[in-house]
């Protein structure tokens, strides 16, 4: 990080900022949509400075927050059973269920693997013939092209012992919901920088085109983030509302095609269940036929009955910037990342968990 | 058939207290551990002791990988120990190493091991003086398990305690904050990042000695093992009741370190180091210290840090954008982030 040009266009923001909210007589309200970049936000202390002049609320972008209930149940089940080796991102492992989490069943003698990529659990899957791995399959656009590569790979390699419970979800309807909410007080959008570098700018060019509010894809350094929030306070005073590409430099019109077509080749969109938005469609993906052999939910079909959040657990409502976590009733009393309530408070992109962690004074 | 003769790798014979047992003390252990006190290889070390106070500290390793860039779990088992002592403000004497090794592995691992422990020793200026070893099935540990015991006295320059820290003091770290943790991880995990991160991986109490002899105004030390710099400043903070205020500018993190963290999403501030400490002391002589620290070769970046405020437990850092953060302690172990 370049701290001197950092602090330089801090102090340009702030006059920015101030200026804003004076003309504007009210306090600016903007959203970053995804969950590393309310962890950089909170880290850098970026919030606290800000907060005289606008609000930054957090959004669905943390992808392990926003996994439904019963699909946090369907993992635990799997990993009850005889033969099963999990393999999952280390974020998932404290994430509670509704009567466990993988690091209890890994206690009780489940088989739980961290690993760092889909490739890994691959390997994993062709050094132990003798097991059946199913990797967690939880991301947005910027997980799901590597897991689709691996699933590719393991076909072409006739893997029979590797498969994927896929709990993907993307971002662009997700976003379509939050913006049809007559609720939602949101003048900006900071657009989420990795899932851009997959699908391109152009695909959230509806937030501007469609809902009149402005959006700014940014990178993850408080100067990107910096920029992105320039941009956007720019856009609203002119009453302007454009979708801009601040992360040029990763971030091209149409994203990585070869990602999208790895995608494609393995995955089609269906409805899925957010965790507190509920059905949204075509916000999910599925196997195709070509690759139903490596879908673990229809591997294993266990019978996970529907669950529902813990009473009292407002993560959805964070989600949907509704309230932010020091709002909600759990938060820091009951629910903490030593014993947490909702994968909000244990993942490492959760809102409720950059609060607690990163929170200012 | 292996024949047991020839065997080149750990068999359960070898912890059954036999010949094989025997063989294993007499040609791996004895010519690297050598001295006095254990070459008698009596039930018991005895030693002369002096007055004043003793000290003694105990802790397991179970390191993976077992060898990783910077070191290995000898080294660690070694510096672990004596570290523990001299940032108690004692001087280490003497180990004592428990080993319980897996049935099948590898002699020569295990050679390098007690070579890298030896080599410490001379470094760190202790005696290991006793020891065990058991051998336990396959599966049953992994690979090796060493427990070191250490003991030494108490320097009676040394007035180290929570009751002594008060606003105004400084702390003091020596050099940067992250790499043992990072090292193990990336080893573990193989990332294909083009730097080597080497562990800091080394004894301090020559160094802690020096200092508690030269400088009548520290009054606290710790080592930043696991959970970092963060866990260990709130426990602190906590024991202590007082808050603590960092400046982010001030805390010394290699930039390779911090470019691969940010990639992960890891905080050096709460991965393990096994050769830095922190230092508390009056605010009078923190300069004095700080020089003299840096004329050391381990400690070429140490820097003050921070401060201490009246308080109750906070602990606050001041980004490098000048926000201000709460620092907490480690929760479960630090794992990249999914996206």
């Amino acid at each position: 990080m370049n701290i001197e040009l950092s602090k330089k266009l801090l102090d340009q923001l702030i006059k920015l900022s101030g200026s804003v909210s004076d003309k504007l007589d009210r306090q600016i309200t903007l959203m970053e949509v995804c969950g590393t970049h309310t962890t950089a936000i909170s880290k850098s202390g970026l919030r606290g400075l800000l907060s005289p002049y606008m609000e930054l609320l957090s959004g669905p972008g943390c992808p392990v927050c926003v996994t439904d209930q019963t699909d946090i149940d369907r993992m635990l089940a799997f990993a009850r059973l005889p033969g099963v080796v999990i393999a999952s991102f280390g974020d998932m492992i404290r994430v509670p269920g509704t009567h466990a989490s993988l690091e209890v069943e890994r206690a009780r003698g489940a088989r739980i693997e961290i690993c760092y990529s889909p490739h890994e659990a691959l390997s994993y899957a062709v050094q132990h013939i003798d097991k059946e791995i199913v990797f967690l399959g939880v991301g947005f656009e910027t997980t799901a092209p590597a897991v689709a590569l691996s699933v590719m790979e393991a076909k072409a390699l006739g893997i029979i012992n590797y498969s994927v419970l896929s709990v993907h979800k993307l971002v662009p309807p997700a976003m379509k919901v939050l913006l049809a909410d007559p609720e939602l007080n949101v003048d900006g959008f900071i657009l989420p920088g990795h899932v851009s570098v997959i699908t391109g700018r152009k695909v959230f060019d509806f937030i501007a085109s469609e809902y009149g509010i402005p959006a700014v894809i940014a990178g993850f350094e408080p100067i990107d983030i910096m920029e992105a929030i320039s941009l956007l306070l720019k856009q609203i005073v002119d009453k302007k509302a454009e979708t801009i590409n601040g992360y040029t430099r990763l971030v091209s019109e149409e994203g990585n095609i070869r990602a999208k077509n790895a995608i494609e080749e393995v995955f089609e969109p269906e409805d899925a269940s957010w965790r507190g938005f509920g059905l949204i469609p075509e916000s999910g993906l599925v196997f195709k036929k070509a690759y139903a052999g490596f879908d673990a939910a229809a591997r294993f079909p266990v019978e996970v009955p529907y669950a529902s959040p813990p009473e009292g657990c407002s993560c959805g409502e964070v989600l949907k910037g509704k309230i932010k976590p020091d709002q909600c009733p759990l938060f820091s009393i009951v629910c903490t990342p030593a014993d947490p309530t909702g994968p909000c408070m244990v993942s490492s992109e959760g809102a409720c968990a950059a609060y607690f962690n990163y929170g200012d004074e | 058939m292996t024949s047991q003769k020839n065997s080149d790798i750990i068999l359960i014979s070898h912890g059954d207290g036999g010949l094989l047992t025997h063989q294993l003390l007499e040609k791996y252990f004895l010519p690297c551990f050598n001295n006095t006190l254990l070459e008698g290889l009596t039930d018991a070390a005895s030693f002369p002791v002096r007055q004043g106070k003793m000290a003694i500290t105990t802790d397991s390793f179970v390191v993976d990988p077992i060898f990783f860039p910077g070191g290995d779990i000898g080294k660690l088992a070694v510096c672990g120990t004596v570290n523990d002592l001299a940032v108690s403000g004692a001087k280490p004497l003497y180990l004592t190493a428990s080993f319980i090794i897996e049935e099948g592995f590898p002699i020569a691992d295990l050679e390098r091991i007690i070579a890298s422990m030896a080599q410490t020793c001379r470094e760190a200026d202790v005696m290991i003086v006793a020891g065990d070893t058991k051998v336990v099935g396959r599966t049953q540990a992994d690979k090796i398990f060493i427990t070191t015991t250490g003991i030494g006295y108490m320097l009676l320059e040394a007035d180290l305690g929570y009751n002594r820290i008060e606003p105004g003091d400084v702390i003091i770290v020596n050099g940067p904050m992250g790499n043992h943790g990072l090292s193990i991880l990336l080893e573990r995990q193989s990332f294909s990042f083009d730097t080597k991160v080497l562990s800091d991986c080394t004894p301090l109490n020559m160094l802690t000695e020096k200092l508690l002899e030269r400088f009548k105004g520290i009054k606290f030390m710790r080592d930043l093992t696991r959970g970092g710099l963060s866990t260990c400043i709130k426990e602190i903070a906590l024991s202590a009741g007082v808050d603590i205020r960092l400046n982010e500018s001030n805390i010394p993190i290699d930039d390779y370190v911090k470019g691969i963290t940010e990639t992960l999403g890891l905080d050096p501030l709460y991965l393990a180091n096994e050769g830095k400490f922190l230092l508390i002391a009056s605010g009078e002589e923190a300069d004095s210290i700080l020089e003299y620290l840096r004329e050391d070769l381990c400690a070429q970046q140490s820097d003050i840090i921070g401060h201490v405020e009246t308080g109750k437990g906070n602990v606050y850092l001041k980004t490098t954008l000048g926000g201000t953060r709460r620092l907490t302690m480690l929760t479960g172990a630090p794992l990249p982030r999914i996206c």
